[in-house]
Parts: structure tokens; C-alpha cells; sequence
């Protein structure tokens, strides 16, 4: 079993149990990014570079702190800066690190047709195993947060892994162990919810009064999570989804129609055959030829 | 008799056509089965007849291009003789005689019956369905220019329009294996004339009476 999980709970264009002998009895994990709290200083961009050996290409200012401009095969984390300003006339500074939200139920798993190419970790973790991806990018297609990217070097699809191989060890992810503010936290899904709860409670007595957490029911909840000043109004953070979910499209394309579809086709198939075993070919006979002879 | 006669004396069609036809449909068996490979995982498995899953998702497109172009030549070649008429749907009104071989209850058809002019529109409309819903979906050169809600749409037209061509294709197919003489039609180009007289009869007074045309059905 070397370099085996054993705890995969799904596992894309598979219509059998992956190995999943191994469970995840101390809960599964999840990491809380806490919006009041971030400086924007992107300790967390540079320690994800570091660890996963990526280097991004030196872009231009586009006219703002964000840098990369936006995700790539090579920035799998980014902190998007959104410039509010409040009713009350003031300016906030809305901070967002972006990336993968490791949904619980994944749109970018549904859609992909190569078998294991993304899997599931007990733990709640979605990952991309390259080795199998074909690059379609149906994952791209079907993601509800727009987060994977499909490399041009070598048209396989990336995106944040939550470090799978850091905590796989016991390890935190490399961006939570460089955030010098404690705006990122790590631990299981349950521990962070709670200390979401105070961090809320926390923001709505200092006159947030809308301060939540965002873990969208629309994706089954995620195992990255928000505390947001602003939980009513999540696209003021450079555009985060008020509503995620997989679109109709997808669940169609990907859901009802694959078998139906495929049954559809065979019985096409099979009524042809029979068609041919009950009421045979359709011959000409020798007083078809006479007939057309005497009317030539 | 020889074996010219019995191979027919009528053409129907032209090497030309013919080469048409027989490049659209291998471009058609290798884009269905290349995609039908990234449709469902129980037929992934196909991809290996491309050289893997990588492989697949490069060829198939170009594939698919191929196919659709090549079919589009034919489709004009072929336009003029698909249109369908009063009597074409009466044709198809009476399906039951068609299936069970009695096509005597039929009325005269043309070059074309009614079941052969409705796959023609079914595929052209097919074909051009594929052709737009594939580009936008082709990421790897269009996919960035088009937002992700008209992706979504377009991957299911794709899948909606190839499932349709797929089953008509079976149809077609097998019609031309139940109809004895369609194939050689098709492959060497010649029918008899009792063939003609059976199946397309106002296509046979046509030939036949050119000089002087009797009116037929359509």
C-alpha cells in the first residue's frame, strides 16, 4: 500500500468504491480565513509558492495590491483587494484570499470524465491527481468558484491541494504556518466553525451587525470557510459567490443524462437487431426487376 | 445473370459522392467514439483506441472539425433532393408499412423517402449543433472567450446534439443493411433497376422518362 491514502471517499468517472478503508474519525478538516483579520500581506501567496515549489510569472501592477492578477497553474493561492465604501461614506479595505474552497459536494469531481484524475479525501480535501488528468477542463466548466486553472507547460489542470501532503503528516498548510495575524486558522471543520462563532460574535459587537460565516449550503458546505464582515453582501469581496452551487447544466450534462443516454443508444442498437431477426430484409425480387424492365 | 447485372445498371451515386460520403462517416465512427469516451466512465475505455486519455481530448476535436466540414460538403451536395414534401410526411405517417416491409401501401417515393430527407435535417441540424456548442467548449484554443454559463450550456448541447446523431446513425446504419442493395448503392455506386422500381419509384420513371416526365408524389 506504499503511497497509498486508503481514504478516498470519491473518486471522479469511477461508478465503483475507491479504497476508502481508512476513515476520518477526528473529523474532517478545514481551513477558516477570517477577512477581519487579514493585513493583505501576502505571507500566505509566498509560503504556498514556496512549499509547492511554484513560481508565477513577474506580471505588471494592474493598478491595485493583487498580484499575480488573478489565479494561474502557478499561484494557487491569491489575495484578491476590493476597495468598499461603506454607506456611512468610509473606505474599507476588503481583503480575500482566494483559492480552491474544497467543496463537499465538488463540481469540478462531477464533471471530469478521466477516472480518478480528482478524488476526495475522507478528510474533506479535494485534489487533483495530475498523473490522470486529460485536460479537458471540464472541471473548469463545472466549478462553481472558478478556481482551476489548466497549465499551458503541460494542459493539466491545478489548483490548491490544502496541502493534502502536509496534512496527510499532521502538518497544518504552508499558508496557515506563515499568517502572522492568526487570520488563518486550520483544524477540523467542527473546532473552526466554533471559533468562527466567536470571531462573529466578536465583529458584531464592535457594529458589524452583519459579520458571518460563509460555508455555502449550496456545495454541501466547504472546508475552506470565511468570516466575513459583510456575510450579507459576499460579492463586495472581489465577486464571491452570494449563492454557489453546481449550475443545472452541469448536473444535467453530468447527472441524468450520462445513463439514460447510454441505454437509449443500446436499445437503438438492439431494436435494429431484432428488427432483423423478426421481420427481416427488405429484398427485391425478380418481379420488381420485370416490372421496372417493362417500364423502362 | 452476370455479376454487372446484378450489381445494377443505374448510378446513384458518383465516385464522388461516394468518397464523400465514406470520408464523413469514418470522421463520425472516430469523433462518436472519441467522445462518447469522455461521456460515460464505463466507455473510457475507448480512449485507448486513441492512445490514452491525453491523446483523446487533443484529437477529438479535430476530429470532430473534420467530420463536420466533410459532412457539410455533402449536405450541399445532397440539399436540393432532402426537401420534405406533403407526401414525405405521408410516408412517415405510415411508418408501421415501412417497417414491416410492405411498401407497396406506400406512396411513390423520389430519389429520397420521407425517413431518409428527416435524417438529413436531423443531421445537418446535429452537425451544426456540434459543430458551435464544440467550440466553445474547445478549451484549449476558445473556451477563453466565452463566460462559463454559455460553457456549461455548450456542453450540454454537445452531449444532447452527438447523443441524437448517434441514435440516428444506428437508425441509418441499419436501414441501409435491412434495404439489401443500399450498401452496394453506396459503395460501388450502381442499383438495379427492379431496386429503383421497388424503393424509389418516381426517382426510376424519372430516369426512365426523362423526355417525358410523368408526374409522381413529390
Amino acid at each position: 500500500m506504499a503511497l497509498q491514502s486508503l481514504d478516498i471517499i470519491r473518486r471522479s468517472a469511477t461508478t465503483t468504491p475507491a479504497p476508502e478503508v481508512r476513515g476520518s474519525y477526528t473529523g474532517t478538516v478545514a481551513k477558516l480565513i477570517d477577512t477581519s483579520k487579514c493585513i493583505g500581506c501576502k505571507a500566505c501567496q509566498v509560503a504556498c509558492m514556496e512549499w509547492n515549489d511554484l513560481r508565477d510569472e513577474v506580471g505588471s501592477n494592474t493598478g491595485s495590491y493583487q498580484n499575480p492578477a488573478d489565479l494561474s497553474d502557478q499561484s494557487w493561492t491569491l489575495m484578491r483587494f476590493a476597495e468598499y465604501e461603506n454607506p456611512k461614506g468610509d473606505l474599507e479595505w476588503l481583503i480575500r484570499k482566494d483559492g480552491c474552497m474544497h467543496c463537499a459536494d465538488p463540481g469540478c469531481l462531477k464533471a471530469c470524465p478521466a477516472p480518478g484524475a480528482i478524488v476526495q479525501y475522507a478528510n474533506g480535501i479535494v485534489d487533483f491527481q495530475e498523473e490522470n488528468c486529460i485536460g479537458c477542463g471540464y472541471c473548469v466548466t463545472a466549478c462553481p468558484f472558478d478556481i482551476p486553472r489548466i497549465s499551458k507547460r503541460d494542459h493539466k489542470a491545478y489548483k490548491c491541494t490544502l496541502c493534502s501532503d502536509r496534512v496527510a503528516v499532521g502538518l497544518e498548510p504552508a499558508c496557515i504556518k506563515a499568517c502572522p495575524t492568526g487570520a488563518l486558522v486550520f483544524g477540523t471543520k467542527e473546532d473552526m466553525q466554533e471559533h468562527a462563532a466567536e470571531r462573529v460574535a466578536d465583529l458584531k459587537s464592535r457594529g458589524f451587525d452583519q459579520a458571518g460565516l460563509y460555508d455555502p449550503a449550496g456545495v454541501g458546505g466547504t472546508h475552506v470557510m470565511y468570516v466575513l464582515h459583510h456575510a450579507d453582501q459576499p460579492a463586495l469581496y472581489s465577486g464571491l459567490a452570494p449563492d454557489p452551487h453546481i449550475s443545472a447544466m452541469v448536473s444535467l450534462w453530468k447527472g441524468a443524462s450520462k445513463p439514460v443516454a447510454l441505454a437509449a443508444m443500446a436499445l437503438t442498437a438492439l431494436v435494429g437487431f431484432f428488427h432483423f431477426v423478426r421481420v427481416g430484409r427488405n429484398e427485391v425480387g425478380a418481379a420488381d426487376e420485370a416490372a421496372a424492365e417493362k417500364h423502362s | 445473370m452476370s455479376d454487372s447485372d446484378r450489381r445494377g445498371s443505374l448510378v446513384r451515386y458518383t465516385a464522388e459522392l461516394r468518397t464523400n460520403h465514406w470520408l464523413t462517416a469514418l470522421g463520425f465512427v472516430f469523433a462518436a467514439l472519441s467522445g462518447l469516451a469522455l461521456f460515460h466512465p464505463a466507455l473510457f475505455w475507448l480512449s485507448n483506441l486513441f492512445g490514452g486519455g491525453p491523446w483523446t481530448r487533443i484529437l477529438h476535436p479535430f476530429i470532430g472539425l473534420f467530420a463536420v466540414l466533410i459532412f457539410l460538403l455533402l449536405a450541399a451536395a445532397l440539399w436540393g433532393d432532402n426537401r420534405l414534401s406533403p407526401a414525405d410526411w405521408r410516408w412517415l405517417k405510415q411508418w408501421r408499412d415501412v417497417v414491416n416491409n410492405r411498401e407497396d401501401r406506400l406512396p411513390e417515393v423520389g430519389r429520397y423517402n420521407g425517413g431518409q430527407k428527416l435524417l438529413f435535417l436531423v443531421l445537418v441540424i446535429g452537425m451544426v449543433g456540434l459543430l458551435l456548442s464544440g467550440l466553445v467548449i474547445w478549451r484549449a484554443y476558445f473556451s477563453l472567450y466565452f463566460p462559463a454559463g454559455l460553457i456549461r450550456l455548450a456542453s450540454l448541447v454537445h452531449a444532447v446534439c452527438a447523443f441524437a446523431l448517434i441514435c440516428a446513425i444506428l437508425v441509418h446504419i441499419y436501414a441501409g443493411l435491412w434495404v439489401k442493395g443500399s450498401v452496394d448503392a453506396i459503395v460501388r455506386g450502381t442499383v438495379t433497376p427492379g431496386w429503383a422500381w421497388k424503393h424509389h419509384r418516381a426517382w426510376y420513371r424519372q430516369l426512365t422518362h426523362d423526355a417525358h416526365p410523368r408526374s409522381g408524389p413529390n
